[in-house]
C-alpha cells in the first residue's frame, strides 16, 4: 500500500479519536447536542464564595470532583475522563499501552490557596510568615503536595495511566496550548518518529486568585446578570472574555498506520501554523502582522488557499481587542471572502476553556465537519457594526463544511492556528 | 521511547553557535569558565538558613534588558532568562539581525509562578488572627497583587519577555515539567531542525533559586539541601538540593545555516533522548538510564560525561550506580557547582559541554568523594545527563564538530 502523504510529501496525519469535556457536560454526544442548541454552560460560581469579586460567573466543571480538590486535581482527572473516551474511540493499542507519545497543554502548576492556609493553620501563630511556612513544610506532612505541585505531574500521571511512549511533555502557549499540542503531535508523526500521538489539553483553573488576576488586567466580563449572556463574541457590547474549564483529547496517526488496522478516521489534521508576535505581553501588534502571518503559515501547510476554507472557528474570546483583531486580520488574509465565510465561536456557549481551547475547539470543528453543522455564537443579538464576518449568530445552520480554520491566540504573543479537513486533500 | 534519530538518512548536522549564561558563578563564558577552572563555587549558606542556595551573581541588566518598564514587567526567574537569552544571541552573532530574529524558533524550558510573599502573608496572618468573612480572600486579592504580576508568573512569558525585548518573531513553544522540560525542548528544538522543519532555534531556561515560595514546595517532599554545603556526591546521608539561580540559552543551527552565514560552531549538538521511568522498585531510574545510554550514537572518541545530578535522594545514588557502570568516563557535576536550576539544569550541562569542547579541556573536578576525577587532553564526546528529582531522565551527546 503506498503511504498517502501530502502536497509537501510528509505523512498525512489524521484523527481517530476524540474526547471532550466542558462545563455543558462530559463527551461528545452531550456537548455536540447542547452546542448546537445554542445552550451556554456558564453559571454563577458555587465552588468558592464571589462576595467582593467583580467577575462572579464561569464555565465550570462542577459535574467532576475530586478529593482533596485543587484545579491541578481537577485538570488532571478531566484529561483522563477525555482520554478514556477518545482512546476508546480510537480503538487503538492496548490498556494502558499507548504506542506513542504523549502532549499535554496544561495549566502552569502553582501551589493553591486550600494547600497555603492549610500551612497557615499549622503554623499555629497570629503572624505568619513564608519562614515560619517552610519550618513546617517539610518532615513528609505534606509530601503528597510536593507531587501534586510538580509542573510535569499531569503528564506524568496521564503517561503511566494510558502507557504513553517516552518523555511526555507538558506545554504552555497561554491560550493557544491546546493548538500546541496537537501541533507538536503533528510534527512528531510527519518526521517519522512515532504512527501515533496522544495529545490532550486541559484546565481546570477556576480558582479565586486565577479570576482576580484575570480580572486585574480587565479581560473578563463583568456581565454577570444573567451569566448566560455574559460571552457574546463579535457582539458590539461585548467587555472581556468568561472563565471556563474543560478538556480535549486526540488521537492522532499517520493516516498509512490508521487504514492499516482499519480504524475509522474522524478528520485530518491538515495545517498547522504559529507565529509569535514581539509588540507586547497582552495585546497583539496593531497592525495584526504576526497573526496574519500565523493564518498564512498555516495556510501554507495544509497547501491550501484561502477559498478552499468554508468556515472558521474563532478565537472569538469575546474581548473588545481580540473579535476586532480577529475581524482585521481574517480580512487581511481572506479578502472579502471573510464576509462570506461562516464564522463561529464556541466561546459564547462553553466559555474560555484557555489551555484547553485549541483542542477543545479543534474537536467542535471535526464535529462540525462530521455532521456538516455549524454551531451557532449565542448571545449575538447586537452585532458590532465594525465586525463584518458572516457570524452563525444564535442558531446552528446546516452547511456543507469540507476544511475548517481554527485559531487560537494567547498571552505571551502566542498565536496558533489548525486546518482541519474532512478527507484527505 | 522517543527520541531525536542522531543521523538518519536526510538530517542535517545541528550545531550550537551561541551560549548565554547568568549564573551564581558570574555572566558570560569567560566569567563561568575561570571560575569553574578555579574551583570556586558560590554559596549563600546564611540568607534563607538553614536552607543554601546558589545566588545569581548580579548582572548589569540594562546591558541586555534596556528598558526599565520591560525589567519592571518581569519577575527575578524571567529577567535572568532574558538577559541569559541575550547573551546567547550575542554569542551567536545574530543579535539585531532581523532576517534571522523574525524567523527564529524558540523553545523555551520555564517553570513560573513567583509568588508576592507579602500578600501570602498578609492574607494568612489575617486569617490567623480572625478574618474569616466569606469574600476576605477576594478582597485581599483584588486589592493587594500587582495586575501585572499575573505576567510574571505565566509560564510562557518567559519566551514572550525574550521574544519581546530581543525582537524575536519566530515561533515560541514553552514546556514546563521540571528538570525533564529541559531536556524535551532541546529534544524538540533538535528534531525539528535535523529534520528541516527548523533552521535556527533558541533553547533554554532559566530559574531563580532565591525564592522562598519554592523551598516551601521543595521542602513538602524534603528535598532542600540544609545546614552544611557539600558537593553533590558527598551527600548521600545528607540528602538534598541547593537551588541554584541560573539561566542558560543555546543556539542551535543547522550546519547549513551556519555556514551560509559564517557562524563557527561550539560543537555539535548530535543527539538528545528522553524517557520516563516508574521509579517504583530500586534500579528502575538506573535501568532506563541505561537504556538511554545504549540510544545515543556510539562513543569512540575521547568521552567524559556532565551531569545535572540533583543530590536528592534516591535519584543520585541511582544515578551513582549507572555512572559507576561508565567509570572510564570522567564525570562533572553542574549541581555541585551550580546549585540546582531545575529547568535550566539541563540546557546548562549542554552549554558547559559545547564550551569544554570549544575550549579543548573538560572543566577541573570539584569533588571529594572520587567520583569525579582528572581528565588529560581535549574531549571530542560528552554525554550531558539530565535525571530529576522526582521524575524524567534524559540524555544528550555533544560532539566537537
Amino acid at each position: 500500500m503506498t503511504a498517502p502523504r501530502d502536497k509537501l510529501g510528509r505523512p498525512v496525519v489524521v484523527v481517530t479519536g476524540m474526547g471532550i469535556m466542558t462545563s455543558l457536560g462530559a463527551g461528545k454526544a452531550d456537548n455536540w447536542a447542547k452546542l448546537v442548541a445554542g445552550e451556554s454552560g456558564i453559571r454563577t460560581i458555587t465552588r468558592f464564595p464571589i462576595d467582593g469579586l467583580k467577575t462572579t460567573m464561569a464555565g465550570t466543571v462542577d459535574f467532576v470532583s475530586v478529593d482533596p480538590f485543587s484545579s491541578t486535581a481537577l485538570s488532571e482527572r478531566m484529561a483522563e475522563l477525555v482520554t478514556q473516551e477518545a482512546l476508546a474511540q480510537a480503538g487503538i493499542g492496548a490498556k494502558a499501552d499507548f504506542p506513542g507519545p504523549l502532549f499535554l497543554a496544561v495549566a502552569p502548576v502553582e501551589v493553591e490557596w486550600p494547600q497555603r492556609r492549610e500551612l497557615g493553620r499549622a503554623v499555629g501563630q497570629q503572624d505568619i510568615t513564608y519562614d515560619d511556612l517552610l519550618r513546617i513544610s517539610g518532615g513528609g506532612r505534606y509530601s503528597a503536595y510536593h507531587h501534586r505541585f510538580m509542573f510535569g505531574s499531569v503528564a506524568a500521571y496521564l503517561a503511566e495511566t494510558f502507557g504513553t511512549k517516552g518523555s511526555p511533555i507538558s506545554l504552555s502557549t497561554a491560550c493557544a496550548s491546546g493548538a500546541t499540542s496537537i501541533q507538536l503531535g503533528v510534527e512528531a508523526i510527519r518526521r517519522g518518529e512515532t504512527d501515533a500521538a496522544l495529545c490532550v489539553a486541559t484546565d481546570g483553573t477556576v480558582n479565586p486568585e486565577a479570576l482576580v488576576r484575570f480580572s486585574l488586567l480587565s479581560a473578563l466580563s463583568t456581565q454577570n446578570d444573567p451569566p448566560q449572556a455574559a460571552s457574546r463574541p463579535f457582539s458590539k457590547n461585548r467587555d472581556g472574555f468568561v472563565m471556563a474549564e474543560g478538556a480535549g483529547a486526540l488521537v492522532l496517526e499517520s493516516y498509512e498506520a490508521a487504514t492499516a488496522r482499519g480504524a475509522k478516521i474522524l478528520g485530518v489534521i491538515a495545517g498547522c501554523g504559529e507565529l509569535t508576535d514581539s509588540f507586547h505581553r497582552t495585546r497583539s501588534s496593531p497592525d495584526g502582522k504576526p497573526i496574519i502571518g500565523c493564518m498564512n503559515k498555516t495556510l501554507a501547510d495544509a497547501g491550501m488557499t484561502p477559498d478552499q476554507i468554508d468556515h472558521i472557528n474563532a478565537h472569538g474570546t469575546s474581548t473588545p481587542e481580540n473579535d476586532k483583531m480577529e475581524f482585521n486580520t481574517t480580512s487581511a488574509v481572506f479578502g472579502e471572502l471573510a464576509q462570506k465565510i461562516p464564522v463561529t465561536s464556541n466561546k459564547s456557549m462553553v466559555g474560555h476553556t484557555i489551555s484547553a481551547a485549541g483542542a477543545v475547539e479543534a474537536i467542535f470543528s471535526l464535529l462540525t465537519l462530521e455532521h456538516q453543522r455549524i454551531p451557532p455564537t449565542i448571545n449575538y443579538e447586537t452585532p458590532d457594526p465594525t465586525i463584518l464576518f458572516n457570524v452563525v449568530g444564535n442558531k446552528a445552520r446546516d452547511a456543507r463544511v469540507t476544511a475548517v480554520m481554527s485559531n487560537s491566540f494567547g498571552f505571551g504573543g502566542q498565536n496558533a492556528s489548525l486546518i482541519l479537513t474532512r478527507e484527505p486533500a | 521511547m522517543t527520541d531525536t534519530p542522531a543521523s538518519k538518512p536526510g538530517q542535517t548536522e545541528v550545531w550550537i553557535t551561541g551560549i548565554g549564561l547568568a549564573t551564581s558563578l558570574g555572566e558570560g563564558l569567560d566569567a563561568n569558565w575561570a571560575a569553574l577552572q578555579e574551583k570556586r563555587i558560590n554559596v549563600d549558606e546564611k540568607g534563607f538558613a538553614p536552607h543554601i542556595v546558589h545566588p545569581l551573581m548580579p548582572v548589569a541588566l540594562d546591558s541586555q534588558i534596556p528598558k526599565k518598564g520591560d525589567q519592571r514587567q518581569m519577575e527575578a526567574w524571567q529577567r535572568i532568562g532574558t538577559y541569559a537569552a541575550g547573551l546567547a544571541l550575542d554569542s551567536a552573532g545574530i543579535k539585531g539581525n532581523k532576517d534571522i530574529l523574525s524567523k527564529i524558533d524558540m523553545v523555551v524550558a520555564a517553570g513560573g509562578g513567583e509568588r508576592d510573599l507579602n500578600v501570602d502573608s498578609g492574607v494568612l496572618t489575617a486569617e490567623a488572627k480572625g478574618a474569616n468573612a466569606p469574600g476576605f480572600l477576594n478582597e485581599r486579592l483584588m486589592s493587594d497583587l500587582r495586575p501585572t504580576l499575573f505576567l510574571a508568573q505565566l509560564s510562557n512569558l518567559l519566551a514572550g519577555n525574550i521574544a519581546i525585548v530581543h525582537g524575536l518573531g519566530g515561533t515560541s513553544r514553552t514546556f514546563m515539567g521540571e528538570e525533564v522540560a529541559g531536556v524535551d525542548a532541546a529534544r524538540i528544538a533538535l528534531a525539528r531542525i535535523a529534520s528541516g522543519e527548523s533552521d535556527i532555534a533558541l533553547v533554554g531556561g532559566s530559574h531563580n533559586g532565591e525564592r522562598k515560595d519554592l523551598l516551601v514546595l521543595y521542602e513538602f517532599g524534603d528535598f532542600n539541601l540544609k545546614d552544611k554545603f557539600a558537593p553533590v556526591w558527598a551527600r548521600k546521608d545528607h540528602a538534598g538540593f541547593a537551588l541554584g539561580s541560573a539561566g542558560a540559552f543555546l543556539v542551535l543551527e543547522s550546519k547549513a545555516h551556519a555556514e551560509a552565514r559564517g557562524a563557527k560552531p561550539f560543537a555539535k549538538l548530535s543527539s538528545v533522548v528522553a524517557d520516563l521511568a516508574k521509579r517504583k522498585r530500586p534500579g528502575d531510574m538506573a535501568a532506563t538510564l541505561e537504556k538511554l545510554w545504549a540510544k545515543l550514537p556510539k562513543r569512540d572518541g575521547k568521552g567524559a560525561i556532565i551531569t545535572g545530578a540533583t543530590g536528592a535522594e534516591p535519584a543520585t545514588s541511582e544515578e551513582r550506580g549507572f555512572l559507576k557502570s561508565h567509570a572510564d568516563f570522567p564525570v562533572r557535576s553542574t549541581g555541585t557547582v551550580f546549585g540546582h536550576a531545575m529547568e535550566t539544569q539541563f540546557p546548562l550541562g549542554i552549554a558547559l559541554a559545547a564550551l569544554s569542547i570549544s575550549r579543548g579541556a573538560l572543566f577541573p573536578p570539584n569533588d571529594s568523594t572520587g567520583t569525579e576525577i582528572e581528565m588529560q587532553g581535549a574531549p571530542t564526546q560528552i554525554v550531558v545527563v539530565g535525571a530529576g528529582h522526582w521524575r524524567g531522565e534524559g540524555m544528550a551527546l555533544v560532539e566537537a564538530v
